[in-house]
């Protein structure tokens, strides 16, 4: 038992020492808090109200979010659905046709549903806090996470204006124009929109965390139960 | 005509069946009248669990279908339309999905317990034959079935596999061409490995089960002493180091299960990406024939034989390297079906085996598994070289065995199993 143990730790062992790598370098941690729904609240609105012009969620519908984030119906239908053609049951899907975008931004902005789970919690986060004023880019500003992106800083207005500033290779980010939310109460904002993101991309993550204990339970009892029928029957062979 | 040895019920529906079909002959050849040895260890747990996840991903494969749309335009948002849109649908992906990744687990456990206990050796080779055969289905119908989500990595995955077949001298790019049924892995390939993984590598994966289970209990199981329990008979003639399968090994695999789906539901309730080596991450974007990914890395279970594939970095006899590799790729896989021939030692397990046995296999579980990390990794000079000697190392497993079964010196088998 003890020799199939070590086999096992063996195969696992390297599984999980690569796991931990990746494309973390350098990012913010961000861990989602999908219990909070005034945060995940919060996030859509900022979508909606920031993100919305360009970037769709294809596969999210207005009245799965509503539901899972305890937004009554009216206030969806009041408050955040603005294109022509779109109802409380349709996907939130946006006005602007890929090819105009293609044209206007070199690149058409990407559908958002799974950004997060694309890349990661602390990827998104860090993108959204990692615009810079960059003279030399067509759009005025770059970005630390995404080198050379093509999207504008259409946050600036909330969050201000930020610049890199280099000691040898160690660069930092400082805010040198602040914008109309002080940098706690932005980060905070970022928070609840990643936090939205993160949901988006997998909704069932709620449901999924409040079944599993009782499974697992199920499992467990089901288990000892399993274990002790089974020395009942095998004690009579010794 | 009324065959006096066959077994029949007495009376009731049950003998009126029994006299049209031998349910109760079959019940007692296959279960209660099937002697299994009574020694078992932890790792004969993994032959009914395979079966447990091969039941899973038929029945999750069925109701994944009722759904799921296999064309180039709509196969992506299909997947998310199952994972948001269907009830329960998310849980039936991902029990599909994690059930892929368990399959290989649970497989690479059974086939090490064979190697460790020489489950493939006379008169069992043709248990290990039909097994082999199975797991091959299996890597074609789990590489099949990575196509489907039409993601990024499933498509640029079945780009590069298919691709293997063009670098065959003369036949091969037309081979290549033939198997996607385009120039390119298309929605023709789609619909193809759709067909094939759907209807038929299912239809010969559950075949060649019926075959490998009706083997192995034309010879009977092994066990962890290597020897066999028909030989000493009690007076009923029956083994006497056997148990019934039914009901000694059922309630016990029914541990065995439990446990199992104990940590199969942590997985698929708490980290269905398994980490980003169940569901890759790029394969959260749908495919996009334009834009290669800047690694591409073949799902956990297959990463061995692609750092095989991989370290083949030279020519030889004016071969491409690209060829060699596959023909390497090839043999690692088609060593392991005439394993049996090469075995020659006197005895099966590696219990009775002598040091020389062990270090090889100890040898060529630390290649296959360096093999593994290695094919996941993005390659560079150093890896390629270790990739080369844990190659070596794997074949010299299998090349070397004939003679150091031969020459090494045994211990001697016990008359008795041994608790």
């Amino acid at each position: 038992m003890r020799k199939s143990l070590l086999v096992l730790c063996l195969v696992w062992l390297p599984m999980t020492a690569i796991a931990a790598g990746g494309e973390s370098a350098g990012l913010r941690s961000m861990t989602p808090a999908l219990q909070d729904k005034a945060s995940l609240q919060n996030g859509m609105q900022m979508f909606v109200n920031y993100c919305m012009g360009c970037h769709s969620l294809e596969y999210q519908r207005f009245s799965r979010a509503a539901e899972d984030l305890d937004i009554p119906r009216g206030l969806v239908e009041d408050n955040l659905i603005f294109a022509d053609g779109l109802a409380f049951n349709d996907q939130m899907r946006i006005a602007m046709a890929s090819t105009q975008s293609a044209t206007w931004f070199g690149t058409s902005p990407p559908d958002l549903t799974l950004v997060t789970r694309l890349h990661s919690s602390d990827w998104v986060y860090s993108y959204l806090l990692g615009f810079y004023r960059d003279p030399e880019r067509p759009t005025g500003v770059n970005n630390s996470v995404f080198p050379s992106v093509a999207m504008p800083n259409v946050l600036e207005p909330l969050q201000g204006v930020q610049a890199q500033v280099c000691h040898g290779s160690d660069c930092q980010l400082e805010l040198v124009e602040p914008g109309q939310l002080s940098p706690e109460v932005f980060e905070k904002a970022m928070f609840d929109l990643t936090n939205f993101l993160v949901y988006v991309g997998e909704p069932s993550r709620l449901q999924a965390r409040s079944l599993a204990p009782k499974v697992l339970i199920f499992l467990l009892v089901f288990a000892i139960l399993a274990y002790m029928l089974k020395r009942e029957y095998w004690r009579d062979l010794h | 005509m009324e065959r006096s040895d066959k077994p029949k019920a007495e009376r009731g529906l049950m003998r009126w069946v029994d006299d049209r079909f031998p349910a109760t002959q079959m019940l007692r050849d296959h279960l209660t009248g099937y002697y299994a040895p009574r020694n078992f260890n932890f790792w004969y747990f993994f032959g009914s669990l395979a079966l447990l996840v091969l039941v899973n991903q038929i029945l999750t494969g069925i109701w994944l279908t009722m759904t799921y749309t296999p064309t180039a335009e709509d196969a992506f948002a299909s997947v998310e339309t199952i994972m948001r849109d269907v009830e329960w649908g998310w849980l039936i992906r991902y029990l599909h999905t994690t059930g892929a990744s368990a399959f290989f687990v649970v497989i690479y456990l059974h086939m090490f317990r064979g190697l460790l206990y020489g489950s493939y050796k006379a008169p069992r080779e043709l248990v290990w034959v039909f097994g082999m055969a199975i797991y091959l289905a299996l890597m074609a119908e789990a590489f099949m079935g990575y196509l489907l989500p039409w993601g990024q990595m499933s498509y640029w995955g079945a780009q590069v596999i298919t691709s293997l077949f063009s670098a065959i001298p003369a036949i091969g790019p037309g081979l290549a061409e033939w198997i996607r049924g385009d120039y390119l892995v298309t929605g023709i390939t789609l619909n193809r490995f759709f067909a094939l993984h759907v209807v038929a590598l299912p239809i010969v994966i559950l075949a060649l089960v019926v075959l490998h289970i009706v083997a192995l209990h034309e010879v009977g199981s092994n066990n962890p002493d290597g020897i066999e329990i028909k030989d000493k008979l009690d007076t009923n003639g029956k083994p006497l180091d056997g148990v019934p399968f039914h009901p000694y090994y059922t309630l016990k695999d029914l541990v065995g299960v439990a446990v199992f789906l104990f940590v199969f539901c942590v997985v698929v309730f708490y980290f269905p990406e398994g980490g980003g080596y169940f569901i890759e991450k790029p394969n959260f974007e749908p495919a996009n024939p334009l834009q290669t990914p800047d690694h591409i890395a073949p799902v956990w279970y297959f990463t061995p034989f692609y750092a095989i594939l991989r370290g083949v970095t030279f020519s030889v006899f004016g071969l491409e390297a690209k060829f060699l590799g596959v023909m390497a790729m090839g043999l690692a896989i088609g060593l392991l079906f005439v394993l049996p021939w090469l075995d020659r030692s006197r005895v099966r397990s590696m219990r009775y085996k002598g040091w020389v046995s062990r270090a090889m296999l100890g040898l060529f579980v630390i290649c296959f598994v360096t093999l593994g990390v290695l094919g996941v990794l993005p390659s560079t000079e150093t890896r390629t070289t270790i990739a080369q000697v844990c190659t070596l190392g794997y074949f010299a497993y299998f090349l070397l065995m004939p003679l150091y079964t031969r020459l090494e010196g045994t211990r001697p088998v016990p008359e008795r199993v041994t608790d």
